[in-house]
């Protein structure tokens, strides 16, 4: 009952944390918010340089839009993963960089994630934007894809939130959980079609028939919830087409699971924040 | 809303973890399968009680007796392991000024920031904004980043939003020792304002004088279990026995200096009986005697004596020069005694200096300062404010005599 009335007041501060997050990221830099474009661009310059110009990844044309830009396939998964990997670090800190705030005050200790989340989500729209503003400027006439673009954001977000509520706890719990995390985001990296299209790997496991679980490569590397969450954005603002209903449901299942998983890790560890921080 | 208690605490118990060896990493803890080692550690141990709406209430005890323990209990910052806690109405908790204050962020931007922290809605800090920068004297400030702010500074702004958020139940963990003077009547000025208004505030305080003041009860917390709650006097006379038992009765506290020819080698307080003790009572005769020795003859040896209370204020020196009783000269041993026929010293506890000095009062023979501590108790005249009393009576004019 008081834990719903919590909730109620923290509305406000959950604003503004994510108001202090926002302006503690970007007051400091001299170019201030262009930074969040700046980084991506400069990351896309660099991975346009080595997969396409080096190694000569090709994708196919996108279907039915007839898009062939490198750069804009790239971005179209590399916005996502950034939205992913920035929110699980993020919210993998909110509870150790404040822990001041909770040994000396009381609100419900999910506000921390929940903001820091949010003011990543506020990058992601911006980036996206930009991004479909270049996409119209090749032509690619994205705008009617937008609400359900939206949509999958939303279904993204909760999916980072469970990760981000979970790793917050551990982190408190066992400090080194930032390194397994660096290594398994670099894994996690390749085995998503971000920098190479799904292609790829379809034609390396036709060439290559051993099974794990009974599964062929393929599969084992389609139970991956990144790579059906970048196939999705790629089929709304690249190809122009609706992503597979299977794919969705999928992506649905994962994020509702963690969700809830995270709630779970977050209610069990989080009772003796206080202390153990 | 209902008329029971502000705070309701129920067989309470909070359990601390003493980890022998941190194992924090995650590494560890998959590959070794090492089981952590830690010892529980009670810092509450089965405490109960109300805090009645509208009261003061103190909480003393000794260092890591659990007071701050219990008083982040009542905030919900931490959890009991056994027993629960209700607090009716809006609470809001002094425990560290400025909690949450973003260092790049404006003044203006941290008030509406710590401001939400605390509870408070955008419109409810919009219409006290003006009443927080004035309290905290900011005005020329508000728009400078915090990063920018003198410590002081900071303090008075944190101080100044918690202050504003307007609680029915404000709970004060020894944050009143914060800010310059000025400030810190501002800030008692604040709490007396509070009190009066019926608010619920509850203080922990190592600050005896102020709890017996402000509060209308205390309790006293003892390795976190409850040993008494009552009237403040009362409480606060068990905790200062407690605290007197376990003093040496001529107990070395301060610093002592001189070039000793001639030293101050004991010092008694004596009651109205005659016999030592480290306890006496507002009003009593008492007698205070210092025992010397002199290696070689010492010419006009000046005695002093001087009370500071705990704080450090000094309540008064009186020494032998002053009252025209000093000897030509002192050789071997003997004492000297300063009677006091009524003493107007108010409950509390206080330390006493004694020096001998030579009679230019310039070079010490022997000075042990702050040597001697002893408590003062409730007596007659039964006031309570401030350090001495007057000793006077009250008398009125016709117009107001008690047989009109
Ligand atoms: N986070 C913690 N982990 C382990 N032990 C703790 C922790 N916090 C407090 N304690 C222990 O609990 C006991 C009570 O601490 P608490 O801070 O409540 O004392 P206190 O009465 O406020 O003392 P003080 O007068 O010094 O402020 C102490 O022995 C302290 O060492
Ligand atoms: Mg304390």
């Amino acid at each position: 009952m008081t834990k719903l009335a919590d909730y109620a007041d923290a509305r406000e501060l959950t604003i503004n944390l994510t108001l202090r997050e926002l302006r503690g990221k970007y007051k400091r830099s001299v170019i201030g918010w262009s930074w969040s474009l700046i980084n991506p661009l400069a990351t896309v310059l660099i991975y346009s340089l080595v997969f396409s110009f080096f190694l000569k990844v090709t994708p196919d044309g996108g279907s039915p839009s007839g898009l062939k830009v490198f750069a804009l396939f790239l971005l179209c998964g590399l916005l996502p993963w950034n939205y992913l990997s920035n929110g699980m670090v993020g919210g993998m800190s909110a509870l150790v960089t404040n822990a001041n705030l909770i040994k000396k005050v009381y609100f419900p200790r999910e506000v921390l994630v929940v903001a820091s989340l949010i003011s990543w989500l506020v990058s992601m729209l911006i980036e996206m934007g930009v991004l479909v503003v270049i996409l119209l400027l090749f032509g690619n006439m994205a705008l009617p894809w937008i609400p359900l673009a939206l949509l999958l954001i939303l279904l993204q977000s909760v999916f980072v939130l469970g990760l981000g509520l979970m790793l917050s706890v551990l982190n408190v719990y066992f400090r080194d959980v930032q390194h397994f995390i660096g290594i398994i985001l670099q894994i996690w990296f390749y085995a998503t079609p971000i920098v190479y299209p799904i292609n790829v790997v379809e034609r390396a496991a036709a060439d290559h028939h051993f099974r794990i679980l009974g599964m062929g490569l393929d599969s084992l590397y389609h139970l991956n919830p990144m790579v059906g969450f970048v196939e999705a954005y790629r089929d709304l603002l690249y190809d122009l087409r609706l992503p597979p209903a299977g794919d969705i449901i999928y992506l649905a299942a994962w994020s509702v699971a963690t969700m809830t998983i995270g709630m779970i890790v977050f209610n069990r560890l989080s009772g003796n924040l206080a202390e153990e921080l | 809303m209902s008329s029971g208690p502000a705070i309701s605490v129920r067989n309470v118990s909070k359990r601390y973890r003493l980890y022998h060896e941190r194992n924090q990493t995650l590494k560890g803890t998959l590959l070794q399968r090492k089981r952590v080692e830690f010892e529980e550690f009670w810092a509450l141990r089965d405490v109960s009680l109300e805090v009645p709406k509208g009261g003061t209430f103190g909480l003393i005890g000794e260092n890591g007796s659990g007071k701050s323990t219990l008083l982040k209990c009542m905030a919900r910052i931490l959890n009991p392991n056994e027993g629960a806690i209700t607090v009716n109405g809006k609470m809001s908790a002094l425990l560290e000024l400025g909690a949450g204050f973003h260092p790049e962020l404006s003044g203006r931007e941290n008030v509406f920031l710590n401001g939400s922290i605390l509870g408070l809605s955008k419109r409810q800090i919009e219409e006290r904004f003006d009443e927080i920068v004035d309290f905290a004297g900011l005005q020329h400030f508000i728009d400078t980043p915090v990063k920018n702010y003198s410590s002081g500074m900071y303090v008075r702004l944190g101080f100044s939003v918690a202050i504003n958020v307007d609680p029915e139940v404000l709970l004060v963990d020894e944050v009143l020792a914060v800010g310059d003077e000025q400030f810190q009547r501002k800030c008692a000025e604040k709490f007396a304002e509070l009190k009066e208004s019926g608010k619920t505030i509850v203080i922990v305080s190592h600050a005896l004088g102020s709890v017996r003041t402000l509060c209308d009860e205390v309790a006293l917390l003892e390795h976190g279990r409850l040993r008494v709650i009552g009237p403040p006097g009362q409480v606060i006379d068990t905790y200062l026995g407690d605290v007197h038992t376990d003093r040496a009765p001529d107990g070395e506290l301060g610093t002592r200096w001189g070039s000793g020819e001639a030293r101050i080698e004991h010092i008694e307080l004596l009651d109205a009986a005659g016999s030592a003790t480290t306890e006496v009572q507002t009003g009593e005769p008492v007698t205070f005697r210092f025992h010397w020795e002199a290696r070689q003859p010492i010419q006009k040896p000046v005695f002093g004596l001087a009370l500071y209370t705990l704080e450090g204020v000094q309540v008064t020196g009186p020494n032998t020069r002053q009252a025209d009783m000093v000897p030509d000269t002192i050789s071997g041993s003997g004492t000297v005694d300063l009677r006091v026929d009524r003493l107007l010293l108010l409950p509390g506890t206080y330390d006493l200096t004694a020096s001998l000095l030579d009679f230019t009062c310039s070079h010490a023979y022997d000075n042990r300062h702050r040597a001697f501590r002893f408590d003062v108790r409730r007596g007659e005249p039964q006031e309570e404010q401030g350090i001495v009393s007057l000793g006077g009576t009250w008398a009125h004019d016709r117009n107001g005599g008690p047989g009109q």
